[in-house]
């Protein structure tokens, strides 16, 4: 019971910190320099992982599908296949798994250190606030990056899909790119960008409110990095049924 | 100073890297958006069909099961009727009778539609601009069965009922 009580209470907590972080992400705007610099942080700084997972699984997505399509003889929907896979739900899931761990782990320990060591405290005693400062432009760097590296790590994976089905099977490439552009549709594409953008709210928004609020000890942060990773992977997964169910 | 210019720049290119990809994500890959790409080397040929089909642009162009070109425009003439297909072929095959036979094939039972040319005997080769005459239209599979239906209904079933449909098949057996 104390349990549930416990879940009930974080995700209001949760729920409560986005508004908060919603309203000072206006004033944040305004300083686009700190922006700049989380943009940097999530985004730029994943770059490399992103595109050899997008370019691995791209690969692997090329095998497997050769692998199944070419049973029924119908190997040259392998373009089709890989590209509404990519866009629809492996590029947005894996980014964001990929950004809760990468990025998501660095803004909470980040975070996390700075109310260890009174950072937090010291700044609202200088009456400037850490969530105008500190908290929303983390959120909103992720929030953007979050869409942009999705978008790369479709493209790398495609190119990995085609690198496999057209190279090394030997499926047309006119027959792969024709089949892909046949059957893929701006709603394809949507359904992407709109589940990264979902993800990039939810694994930020947990990033930064479980660094907000870590036990000021080493042990808290470590534990809300731990948290973290847990909890935006779950809910990754969880809001990517809800989303594919919705488009759908 | 130095540390905030490669952070701006670093931040810069990946922005730039994201849109870039989104770009390509939404024109390119829809069959609706734009095509960027420069033009290939070859030699182009037309032929007409009065069907084509689900061939696409981009579909290969085989004799022989070997791939000689592509299909690169499909469209619809309304002086008589028919499909133009406008073909690019590879140039080192060079030599392919202008008498050569066109015919738009099925790769596997469900798969895409490709064009099988069958070489004719003449001397004179295909070039640039040059048409094929002699095709055979995609084979739609649900003509196909129609045909077969109406086949069977004024063989077998013929005097068993006089059914509107009976009849129309077999007038259309006739002809």
């Amino acid at each position: 019971m104390s349990y549930l009580l416990e879940g009930v209470r974080r995700l209001g907590s949760v729920m409560l910190f986005l508004v908060q972080l919603l309203i000072q992400c206006v004033p944040a705007l305004a300083r686009p320099r700190l922006l700049v610099l989380q943009i940097y942080n999530a985004g730029a700084r994943s770059l490399i992982i992103i595109m050899l997972s997008g370019l691995f699984v791209g690969m692997v997505l090329g095998l497997q599908g050769y692998d199944l399509l070419q049973r029924f003889g119908s190997e040259e929907a392998l373009g089709t296949a890989a590209a509404l896979g990519l866009l629809r739900e492996l590029a947005p899931v894996i980014t964001a798994l990929l950004f809760a761990g990468r990025a998501g782990t660095a803004l909470t320990s980040e975070i996390g250190l700075m109310r260890a060591t009174d950072q937090l405290t010291a700044m609202e005693i200088m009456a400037v606030d850490p969530l105008r400062y500190v908290a929303a432009p983390r959120f909103l760097g992720g929030v953007i990056a979050m869409p942009l590296l999705t978008a790369i790590f479709s493209v790398i994976g495609l190119y990995g899909a085609q690198l496999i089905g057209v190279q090394l099977m030997g499926v047309d490439r006119g027959v792969f790119w024709s089949q892909t552009q046949g059957s893929v549709d701006l709603h394809d594409v949507n359904e992407g960008l709109v589940k990264s953008l979902v993800f990039g709210i939810a694994c930020s928004l947990i990033a930064v409110h479980e660094g907000y609020h870590a036990e000021p000890t080493a042990e808290g942060v470590g534990l809300a990095t731990t948290r973290t990773v847990v909890a935006s992977s779950v809910v990754t997964l969880l809001l990517d049924y809800v989303l594919t169910a919705e488009f759908l | 100073m130095r540390a905030n210019r490669t952070l701006e720049i670093g931040t810069g290119l990946f922005v730039l890297l994201g849109f870039a990809a989104l770009l390509f994500l939404t024109t390119q890959l829809p069959a609706s958006g734009l095509k960027l790409g420069g033009a290939k080397a070859g030699y182009h040929v037309t032929a007409e069909f009065d069907n084509v089909g689900d061939l696409k642009v981009g579909s290969p162009v085989t004799m022989s099961g070997v791939r000689l070109g592509e299909v690169t425009a499909i469209r619809f003439d309304p002086q008589d009727y028919k499909a133009v297909v406008g073909m690019r072929i590879d140039p080192q095959y060079r030599q392919i009778p202008d008498d050569s036979f066109a015919s738009i094939q099925t790769q596997g039972l469900l798969g895409g539609k490709y064009i099988g040319l069958s070489p004719g005997g003449s001397d004179s080769f295909l070039k640039d601009g040059s048409r094929i005459d002699q095709t055979q239209s995609a084979i739609v599979l649900e003509s196909l069965i129609n045909k077969f239906f109406a086949n069977y209904t004024s063989k077998g079933g013929g005097d068993s009922q006089g059914s509107a449909g009976d009849t129309q098949a077999k007038t259309e057996s006739k002809k």
